[in-house]
């Protein structure tokens, strides 16, 4: 290497094979992306749930992208067992109120953050949910308090567009 | 490749041979010289072959009549099942056929940890073995997927989710993979091209497989290198040809008595409850040819480590001819590793066993202890065993412990002295 220098051929081989990886790289990204969720997917983006005719501890599920989604109205003892949890005590520290902005409605994927299956309603240690699959214990929040789980279940982007409806999305 | 030159006798044939030497593999596959002591847990890579042949021909003819959609899966099986001519008796061949397929591989791997097959010169051979064993484990997974049923769906979604455990980019990953946001139509229709896919590939590594078995021939009970051909040598045909026919047949008597008779005994009746992405069953378990990876995925209790745990326990198989530091191949001749390759084989069962219960209680710290000492096997017992223990002398050929004398006595010292350190 030392005794040869760089020479006017050197830079062609290099430029050639830089053009070459990125012709590579062009031609894979579609075969690549065209995995990815399609426009018909992306389109199903947001679903709207009528309410009207759910009572206190009533928890009803519906379908978003695929996906389950826990809608609880829960009971003044629920909303004040789940403000009296102290942070320290868990595994991922997010407080009720920044977890249901009206805390009488909590709304939040029904999957499980471990390996994705959906949890039971009114089950396990906590009052809360618990997945049948490998045993994470959620509070009534939604708060992953014993189990494999890393994280809370997540809570998606929603919004009450009427008294009574709530868009997910 | 064979030592001697091979001519074929018709004029045909030899012009024929002259442009494409097949007559001169098929000699070379008749006249393969074979320890003559291969006892009956060599002939799992016959079987081995036939199972593969069976799952290709058997998925071929149900992917004629299988609709590979969501709202369509599940009634296409049953279709199959209940208006196809014989479709029964298909499927359940191919069903029943992947758990017999999973039998047979693991007979023939633990009859190379026992005989020590995997030791030099034949690393290459067990590695390709390893990808073939993992690229099963793909396509049985995605097989199971197929039918659309509850164990199919929610299987599909906790493996897939096993992704989401690599930092920063799992979440993506896990979305590529699903085509969505869940396990969907997209997800569905790229498992069944890849289930597809994959048995074609597996058939291309076996001929890999094979063609390194012989550059350096047959492994043997006794562990030696042997001359070929020799006294210690028969021809593949019709010596091995017949023995592994025989093997075949009794294989083939187990296959049919779970084709015929209890066909639904190693599936789970859950799948036959059409998926439902709003309820998982109560009790999710993979086939049981995967239990034991998924006991050691849920004795770890963090997410992350749970996953990279289950994937060393089958990579770490791909570094073992270099974990084993002993020069003695066979168990035969091993006493203190044949103990410890019986407790292994237990632990294995074990794993199996707690896999298939709830991770809790009593059956969560037995897999946690499984769990422990299936690495401590390959990682501290292996690597020391092969300084500590002490070896039973090795036999210089096949035939001395039967004569007395070794018709290559003079070839198989001077190899024996070099490779075996004796």
């Amino acid at each position: 290497m030392s005794e040869k220098k760089t020479k006017r051929r050197d830079f062609l081989f290099t430029a050639t094979y830089a053009v070459g990886a990125v012709g590579v790289g062009a031609t894979i990204w579609p075969m690549i992306d065209q995995m990815n969720p399609d426009a018909s997917v992306k389109a199903l983006a947001s679903t709207e749930v009528d309410v009207s005719s759910m009572s206190p501890g009533k928890t009803i599920t519906v379908l978003w992208r695929g996906k389950p989604v826990f809608i609880r109205r829960r009971t003044p003892d629920e909303i004040s067992e789940a403000k009296a949890v102290k942070m320290e005590e868990l595994k991922h520290p997010e407080k009720d109120e920044d977890r249901a902005k009206n805390p009488e409605w909590l709304v939040m994927l029904g999957v499980c953050t471990h390996l994705g299956c959906v949890p039971l309603d009114q089950k396990g240690d906590y009052n809360g949910w618990f997945c049948p699959c490998h045993g994470s214990h959620y509070d009534i929040s939604g708060r992953i308090r014993k189990g494999p789980a890393p994280t809370n279940m997540e809570i998606p982007k929603y919004e009450f567009v009427s008294a009574n409806t709530i868009k997910i999305g | 490749m064979s030592d001697h030159n091979y001519t074929p006798s018709s004029k045909f044939g030899k012009w024929f041979n002259d442009r494409l030497p097949l007559l001169s593999l098929a000699n070379h596959l008749t006249d393969y010289p074979t320890p003559k002591n291969l006892n009956y847990w060599w002939t799992f890579g016959g079987i081995l072959t036939f199972c593969l042949i069976t799952q290709i021909v058997t998925g071929l003819v149900l992917a004629m009549h299988y609709i590979a959609h969501a709202d369509m899966a599940f009634d296409s099986v049953e279709h199959i099942m209940r208006d196809v001519n014989y479709g029964w008796l298909i499927r359940y061949i191919h069903a029943n056929g992947a758990s017999m397929f999973f039998l047979a591989v693991y007979i023939h791997i633990f009859r190379s940890l026992f005989y020590g097959s995997y030791k030099a010169p034949r690393e290459i051979i067990w590695i390709i073995g390893i990808i073939i064993y993992l690229l099963m484990m793909a396509a049985a997974f995605m097989g199971y997927v197929l039918p659309w049923g509850q164990m199919s769906f929610w299987g599909a979604t906790v493996i897939t989710n096993l992704f989401s455990a690599i930092p920063l980019v799992g979440e993506g990953i896990v979305t590529w993979l699903w085509g969505g946001y869940s396990v969907d139509n997209p997800t569905l229709t790229r498992f069944f091209t890849l289930h597809y896919l994959i048995p074609f590939l597996i058939l291309g590594l076996v001929v890999l497989h094979i063609w390194a078995l012989h550059v350096p021939g047959n492994n043997n009970p006794v562990g030696i290198d042997i001359q070929k051909p020799s006294k210690d040598t028969v021809p593949f045909h019709p010596y091995i040809v017949i023995k592994d026919g025989f093997a075949l047949l009794m294989f083939m008597i187990v296959f049919a008595f779970f084709v015929f008779y209890t066909p639904n005994i190693l599936g789970h009746a859950d799948n036959y409850i059409e998926a439902d992405p709003l309820v998982t069953p109560a009790h999710i378990v993979p086939e049981w040819y995967l239990l034991p990876f998924y006991a050691i995925l849920r004795s770890v209790p963090d997410k992350l480590l749970g996953v990279v745990a289950m994937l060393s326990a089958i990579f770490i198989l791909a570094a073992l001819p270099w974990l084993d530091t002993s020069k003695i191949r066979s168990a035969v001749f091993r006493p203190l590793y044949r103990q410890f390759y019986w407790i292994l084989v237990a632990d294995v069962l074990i794993l199996g066993y707690v896999g298939a219960m709830p991770a809790e209680g009593l059956y969560l710290l037995v897999a946690r202890v499984a769990t422990a000492y299936y690495f401590i096997h390959f990682l501290i017992i292996l690597p020391v065993l092969g300084y500590k223990e002490k070896t039973l002398p090795v036999p210089l050929s096949i035939t001395e412990p039967v004569l007395g004398g070794s018709p290559n006595l003079a070839g198989a010292r001077i190899k024996s002295k070099k490779d075996l350190k004796i």
